[in-house]
């Protein structure tokens, strides 16, 4: 369960490029809830996920995660029990380690002692490893000794998906993980997403810039504008909307088309 | 070939490239592994050469080895302190360390510029002892500095495949996934660096028994000279496992000091030595880019008709 209390962020306080990234922003997930965030550019969507996994401190408000306030937690601790995906797929992996040692780096989140330190990947680790992969129907269980940077983006990118979820995450951050894919391959690696979302009940924020995904993902849509949340709708009157009433209700709230040099209307 | 290189130009060859390859290994973690260059490195080997001499003075060779991986680590700290907790960038880090480094090391030695260890007990001189027989006499300085530098390689290359190993190079490879992985990449960056040190101050304390000797400048250039091991042992062994990136590097090494020793063979004199070495370094970093571009080239020049298109273009203007 996400929740979050009142959010403010200013960059650049008190001079000229002073721009407030996220203003006021309230919202609330409820476990198993998968919300899909659309905006325009600078819109805060990014800018909120980095409040969420701890890349900048808030000026205002509180973030509480499964319970806990992370507000103050530090970054390498809190992504403990978050999974992030980004945009672009060579940032999730280490591309000059092997596939297997970078599904081991991954799966140190699920250790909680500290002699973890010294004890190296288990046979056990390995085929547990290689089943993982197998899910993916890439091939990949072949290629376990081989260095992440030879695979191509859209095997990157399903690999990091594994890697994020492979310890359950109470929350899994996708910031446009398939935009930067080839159609094909974004379509394969979205179904292996709504696989595991469904099959593990995880609680999701996905931003997208494909206004058909935005309706058809999950179960709650988020718009946001100028650091604010402008429109948010899920259940019945979710189902009934149509790209077109996504668009007018932006620019009802907003008070302005939704500008997005990406923006995608149609499937 | 004979003539060039007498077994006893080899033998010491394959002596000082096994004693410094530690060091090259210890830039193989800071700079190929974590990406980051030590500067800090040729004040430490002092340090290490210094205390090492201090406590083999007092009668403990063994104990000084690991007395001045200590320092080393210290020395490391404190440089990964200045970068991860203060704000240094990890260049001036290296420098502001090394700058400090120079006072240390003085004042380990006593406020005297050099310490001699004729009359101390080394490693070396105590391994001498222990077996009479002809060909030890004068194979047993390679054999111990052999066995040490084997042992730290087996052991760094088991440390670089466990979780803290993986989490450092990972560090290196991709902070973006290292924080998204729960690793505080600071404290790999700590971790890493006080190894490294360790290691570059163990290599210093080897030497210093090795020549019964310690000078305040003996770590001048090391930097330089670690990194051109480290980059020739790199180039001729590629990519591949942990332990054969360790054993690249060692390799790497001993062909540094074969190709110094084959200058010094060829009446280069003593001063130019360092020149020598930033020309060595200079060719085995280009090498790997020259070698890219010379296939370009070569693939250019067996495609005459886009060549001749060019030419005539070029004419018309």
């Amino acid at each position: 369960m996400l929740v979050i209390d009142s959010v403010s962020k200013t960059f650049n306080p008190g001079t000229v490029n002073e721009k407030k990234a996220l203003d006021n922003v309230s919202l609330s997930l409820a476990d198993g809830d998968f919300a899909t965030i659309v905006g325009s550019n600078g819109a805060g969507k990014s800018t909120l996920f980095n409040a969420i996994t701890g890349s900048f401190y808030v000026d205002e408000g509180r973030i509480i995660l499964g319970g806990d306030d992370i507000t103050y937690c530090k970054e390498h601790t809190r992504s403990k029990v978050i999974g992030h995906l980004f945009q672009d797929p060579l940032k999730g992996t280490a591309p000059h380690m092997t596939i297997e040692e970078n599904m081991a780096l991954a799966y140190l989140r699920a250790s909680t002692s500290r002699h973890a330190y010294f004890s190296r990947i288990s046979a056990k680790e390995k085929a547990k490893f290689r089943e993982q992969l197998s899910l993916l129907d890439m091939g990949l269980e072949d290629r376990m000794k081989q260095p992440v940077g030879l695979l191509s983006g859209g095997q990157r990118q399903a690999l990091t998906l594994l890697m994020a979820t492979m310890v359950t995450p109470r929350i899994l951050l996708l910031d446009e993980h398939t935009a930067a894919l080839d159609p094909a391959t974004a379509d394969k690696v979205l179904a292996l997403t709504e696989k595991i979302i469904a099959e593990r009940n995880i609680t999701c924020l996905m931003v997208t810039h494909n206004m058909h995904q935005a309706l058809s993902l999950g179960n709650r849509t988020l718009m946001m504008d100028g650091g604010r949340i402008v429109f948010h709708v899920s259940g019945d009157e979710r189902k009934k909307l149509s790209i077109d009433d996504l668009l007018d209700q932006f620019r009802i709230r907003a008070g302005k088309q939704l500008d997005n040099d990406r923006i995608l209307l149609s499937k | 070939m004979s003539a060039i290189f007498t077994l006893s130009i080899l033998q010491s060859a394959l002596e000082l490239g096994c004693i410094y390859s530690l060091v090259a290994l210890a830039l193989f973690i800071s700079f190929s592994i974590l990406n980051i260059a030590d500067l800090s490195t040729d004040g430490c080997f002092t340090l290490g050469c210094a205390v090492g001499a201090m406590v083999t003075l007092s009668g403990h060779p063994y104990l000084a080895l690991f007395a001045a991986m200590g320092a080393g680590i210290c020395s490391g700290f404190i440089t990964a302190f200045l970068q991860t907790r203060m704000g240094v960038p990890s260049i001036l880090a290296g420098i502001i360390v090394n700058t400090g480094l120079y006072t240390v090391n003085i004042a380990v030695m006593g406020f005297s510029s050099n310490v001699n260890l004729f009359a101390s007990d080394t490693i070396f001189s105590l391994a001498k002892d222990k077996v009479q027989a002809s060909w030890y006499d004068s194979w047993y300085k390679l054999l111990i500095v052999l066995a040490i530098v084997l042992v730290i390689g087996i052991l760094l290359s088991w440390f670089l495949n466990t979780r803290l190993g993986l989490s450092i190079r990972a560090t290196g490879d991709n902070e973006h996934m290292v924080r998204a992985s729960s690793i505080n990449p600071l404290f790999m960056i700590t971790v890493g660096l006080c190894v490294a040190n360790a290691l570059t101050a163990l290599s210093g304390a080897i030497l210093g028994q090795y020549q019964k000797s310690c000078d305040i400048n003996l770590g001048t250039g090391m930097v330089t000279i670690a990194l051109a091991s480290l980059i020739i042992g790199e180039t001729i062994i590629g990519k591949g496992g942990m332990f054969q990136r360790v054993i690249g590097v060692i390799l790497g090494s001993c062909l540094y000091r074969f190709i110094v020793a084959l200058a010094l063979r060829l009446n280069v004199p003593a001063e130019a030595l360092k020149l020598v070495s930033a020309i060595i370094v200079a060719i085995a970093i280009s090498f790997p880019y020259l070698k890219e571009k010379s296939r370009f080239y070569k693939m250019r020049s067996n495609n005459p008709g886009i060549n001749r298109k060019e030419e005539n273009t070029n004419v018309s203007h």
